[in-house]
C-alpha cells in the first residue's frame, strides 16, 4: 500500500489516498447498485424507442395527444409545485417557529401524503372534490374534479411534504440574530421576511420545489381517479403511456416515456445549476 | 445620546435575569459591560436596544422615555457576537440595507446610499471589498463590515455584544485598539459587553461589574482595579487571595494571631489582597506557608503558597516574589500584604 501510494506521481489518480478507507468499494457499490436500479432500465427504454426510428418517434411527438398529455402533466405539476412552495413554505413557518397544542400531530399529519396509498388519495380526494361531493359543490357550477384544477388538487396534496420537509431544517437553522440585526437597522416584519429570511431559504425551497415537481410529472395512482381522463383536456402522459401499453404498442409508450424522461431531466438540471451558484457565492447554506 | 436607566427588572418565566439595575451613560461615552456568564450584561444591552423589553422600570434616551418604543423606533446600532451579516447580500447591500428598508419618505437616493456605503467602508478600512460576500471575508473583516452597517443608519447609540468573542487573539488585540480609535473619532456613545477583563480595562472609560443580574461597581479602570468595591469585584478582576481574618483592637488576626497589618473597626471578615501587594518579612507576626509551586511570569515569579488549616484543606495564596528571592519549594515563606481590603461579614 505505501509502495503505491508513492509510486508513479506521473500516472492520473481516481483519487488520493484518504484517511477514511472504503473509497473503491463504496464507489463500485454505488456504481452497480445505479446501473441495476436506474441506468439499466432507462438504457432498455432508450432502446425501445430507438426501434421507432427518428421519424416514428417525431410521429409520436408531434402527435396531439402526446403533446396535450405532456401539456397537462407538466404544466399541473408545475402550478401544483408552486402552490406548495407558497403553502408549504407556510406550513413549516408555522412547525418551526411556533409552539401550540397539536403541533407533533400536524408534524406528523405532514408526512401522511408519503404513506398513504395514492390510489386512497386519489378516490377520496375525487369524492371530496366531485361536482357532488362536499367541497365541490360549494364551487358549482365551477367543476374541480375532473378537469386540470382537480389534477392540480391531487398533485398540491401528493408534493405537499416535499416542501416541507426540505424546508423545515433549513428554517430551524436560521440565525435569529440576523432577524433582530435586520430590526435594528429599522427593518419592519414584511421587509425582514421578503429581504432577509426568504433570500435565505431559496435554496431549500427550490430544492422543495424542484421535488415537487419531479413527484408530481411522474404521479399516476391519484391523479387518475380525480383526473376524469379526457384526451386532449385532462389526460396525463403516464396514464397515456399505461394506454398505449394496453395496445401493445410498446415503441409509442417508450417514446413518451423518453421524451417525459430528457425534459425532467433538462428541468433538474438547471435547478441543480442555479443551486450549485447559489452555494459558490454564499457558501454552504 | 445620553442614556438613563432607571430601576430595570427583567424576569425570563420568573427567574430574574436583571435586578433592579440602574445605570447613566453620558453622552459620547465608552462603557463596558463586564461580567461572567449569566450576569446579566447581554440582557441589559439587549433591553437597551429594544431587542428585550424590562419587567418594569425605564429607559431613557436623552429625555425621551423610550421604554415602549420598538427596535426599529429606538435607532440604535447593534453589533452581535457571530456578526449576523445577510449572507445572500454583498458587503455593500449589507451596509446599505439599513437606508434602502427606510420608508419612501426618508430613503436616500440610491446613489446617495452607494456615497454613503464607499465612505463608511473607508471608515472601516476595507475600501475595495463592496462586492465581495460574507462568506469571502474573514472574521475580523467581518466584524467591521458589522460595525459599518450598524454605523450607516446614523445611530443614536452604538451597541456591541462581545464584539471580538469570535476571533483569535492577534485580531482580538488589534480591532480593539481600532474600535477606541474609531470612537475618538466618531464620538459615539458606545455599550458594549464582554467576558475579557483586559478588554474592558483597557478598552473602555469606565467599566460596568455585574453578577448576577446585578451591578457590583460602576468606574474608571484605575477604581474597579485599585478599589474594588464588593469581594466579588476584587475576585473577578485581577488575581488575588482571600483569607478569613478577625479585627481586634485594631488589629488583624488570623487564626487567632496576629499577622502584623493594623485594620479600623473589630469584626470578622475577609481579607482580599493581589499577589504583586505583598513583601516577604522576617518576622513572627506574619503570614506564613509552604511554597507548593512558584512559576515564571514574564517580568516576576508566582509563589503558590499552601497556608495550613487544620483539619481543613489549606488555604491557598498567590504572592509575587522578587526574581532573585530565595525560594524552595516545601520551604516556610513569611510575608505581609502592603495592601490590602478587608469586606466585612
Amino acid at each position: 500500500m505505501i509502495h503505491n501510494a508513492t509510486a508513479s506521481p506521473a500516472k492520473w489518480r481516481l483519487k488520493q489516498p484518504s484517511i477514511i478507507p472504503g473509497f473503491g468499494l463504496t464507489l463500485g457499490f454505488s456504481l452497480a447498485y445505479l446501473s441495476l436500479i436506474i441506468l439499466i432500465p432507462v438504457a432498455g427504454l432508450l432502446w425501445r424507442t430507438a426501434g421507432l426510428g427518428w421519424s416514428g418517434f417525431f410521429a409520436v411527438l408531434t402527435d396531439r395527444r402526446t403533446l396535450d398529455a405532456l401539456y397537462i402533466s407538466f404544466g399541473t405539476a408545475f402550478v401544483a409545485a408552486l402552490v406548495n412552495v407558497v403553502f408549504g413554505t407556510v406550513v413549516a413557518w408555522v412547525l418551526t417557529r411556533y409552539n401550540f397544542p397539536g403541533r407533533r400531530l400536524i408534524d406528523a399529519i405532514v408526512d401522511l401524503p408519503f404513506a398513504l396509498p395514492t390510489a386512497v388519495a386519489g378516490i377520496a380526494l375525487a369524492a371530496l372534490y366531485a361536482p357532488n361531493g362536499w367541497v365541490g359543490s360549494l364551487f358549482m357550477p365551477f367543476r374541480i374534479a375532473f378537469t386540470p384544477l382537480g389534477i392540480v388538487v391531487a398533485l398540491v396534496f401528493i408534493g405537499l411534504p416535499f416542501v416541507v420537509r426540505t424546508v423545515q431544517p433549513v428554517m430551524e437553522e436560521l440565525d435569529r440574530e440576523v432577524e433582530e440585526a435586520a430590526a435594528t437597522l429599522g427593518a419592519n416584519r414584511f421587509q425582514t421576511i421578503s429581504k432577509v429570511i426568504l433570500p435565505g431559504l431559496t435554496p431549500a425551497i427550490l430544492t422543495g420545489f424542484a421535488l415537487a415537481f419531479a413527484r408530481g410529472v411522474g404521479e399516476y395512482g391519484s391523479v387518475i381517479f380525480i383526473a376524469g381522463n379526457i384526451p386532449y383536456v385532462s389526460e396525463i402522459a403516464p396514464l397515456l403511456i399505461v394506454i398505449r401499453l394496453e395496445e401493445f404498442n410498446y415503441a409509442g409508450a417508450t417514446a413518451i416515456a423518453t421524451i417525459m424522461l430528457i425534459i425532467s431531466f433538462v428541468m433538474l438540471f438547471i435547478i441543480n445549476l442555479i443551486q450549485a451558484w447559489n452555494r459558490r457565492r454564499y457558501g454552504n447554506v | 445620546m445620553e442614556v438613563t436607566i432607571n430601576n430595570i427588572r427583567k424576569e425570563f418565566e420568573r427567574f430574574p435575569a436583571l435586578n433592579d439595575v440602574s445605570l447613566k451613560i453620558a453622552s459620547g461615552e465608552l462603557i463596558a459591560l463586564l461580567g461572567p456568564s449569566g450576569s446579566g450584561k447581554t440582557t441589559l444591552l439587549r433591553l437597551i436596544a429594544g431587542l428585550d423589553f424590562p419587567t418594569s422600570g425605564k429607559i431613557f434616551f436623552g429625555d425621551q422615555d423610550a421604554s415602549h418604543h420598538s427596535v426599529q423606533e429606538r435607532n440604535v446600532g447593534f453589533v452581535f457576537q457571530h456578526y449576523a451579516l445577510f449572507r445572500h447580500m454583498t458587503v455593500a447591500e449589507n451596509i446599505g440595507f439599513g437606508l434602502k428598508v427606510r420608508p419612501a419618505g426618508s430613503r436616500p437616493p440610491k446613489t446617495e446610499i452607494r456615497r454613503r456605503v464607499s465612505d463608511l467602508l473607508e471608515m472601516v478600512q476595507l475600501g475595495g471589498l463592496e462586492k465581495r460576500y460574507p462568506n469571502q471575508l474573514s472574521g475580523g473583516q467581518r466584524q467591521r463590515v458589522a460595525l459599518a452597517r450598524a454605523m450607516a443608519i446614523e445611530p443614536r447609540i452604538l451597541l456591541l455584544d462581545e464584539p471580538f468573542g469570535a476571533l483569535d487573539a492577534k485580531v482580538r488585540k488589534e480591532l480593539r485598539r481600532w474600535l477606541r480609535e474609531f470612537h475618538d473619532r466618531t464620538g459615539h456613545t458606545t455599550v458594549f459587553v464582554t467576558h475579557d477583563q483586559e478588554e474592558a480595562l483597557e478598552l473602555a472609560d469606565r467599566v460596568v461589574v455585574m453578577s448576577q443580574g446585578k451591578i457590583e461597581q460602576v468606574g474608571s479602570a484605575d477604581d474597579v482595579y485599585d478599589r474594588p468595591g464588593s469581594p466579588f469585584v476584587f475576585s473577578f478582576i485581577g488575581e488575588s487571595s482571600q483569607l478569613p481574618v478577625e479585627v481586634k483592637d485594631g488589629t488583624m488576626l488570623f487564626q487567632g494571631q496576629p499577622i502584623g497589618i493594623s485594620e479600623q473597626g473589630d469584626g470578622a471578615g475577609e481579607l482580599f489582597f493581589r499577589p504583586e501587594d505583598v513583601t516577604l518579612v522576617d518576622a513572627p507576626d506574619a503570614l506564613f506557608g509552604k511554597v507548593t509551586a512558584c512559576r515564571r511570569l514574564a517580568g516576576t515569579r508566582i509563589a503558590e503558597i499552601d497556608i495550613a488549616n487544620e483539619g481543613h484543606a489549606p488555604y491557598h495564596v498567590e504572592v509575587e516574589v522578587p526574581l532573585h528571592a530565595p525560594i524552595e519549594l516545601g520551604s516556610e515563606t513569611r510575608f505581609r500584604p502592603t495592601r490590602w481590603k478587608v469586606f466585612r461579614k
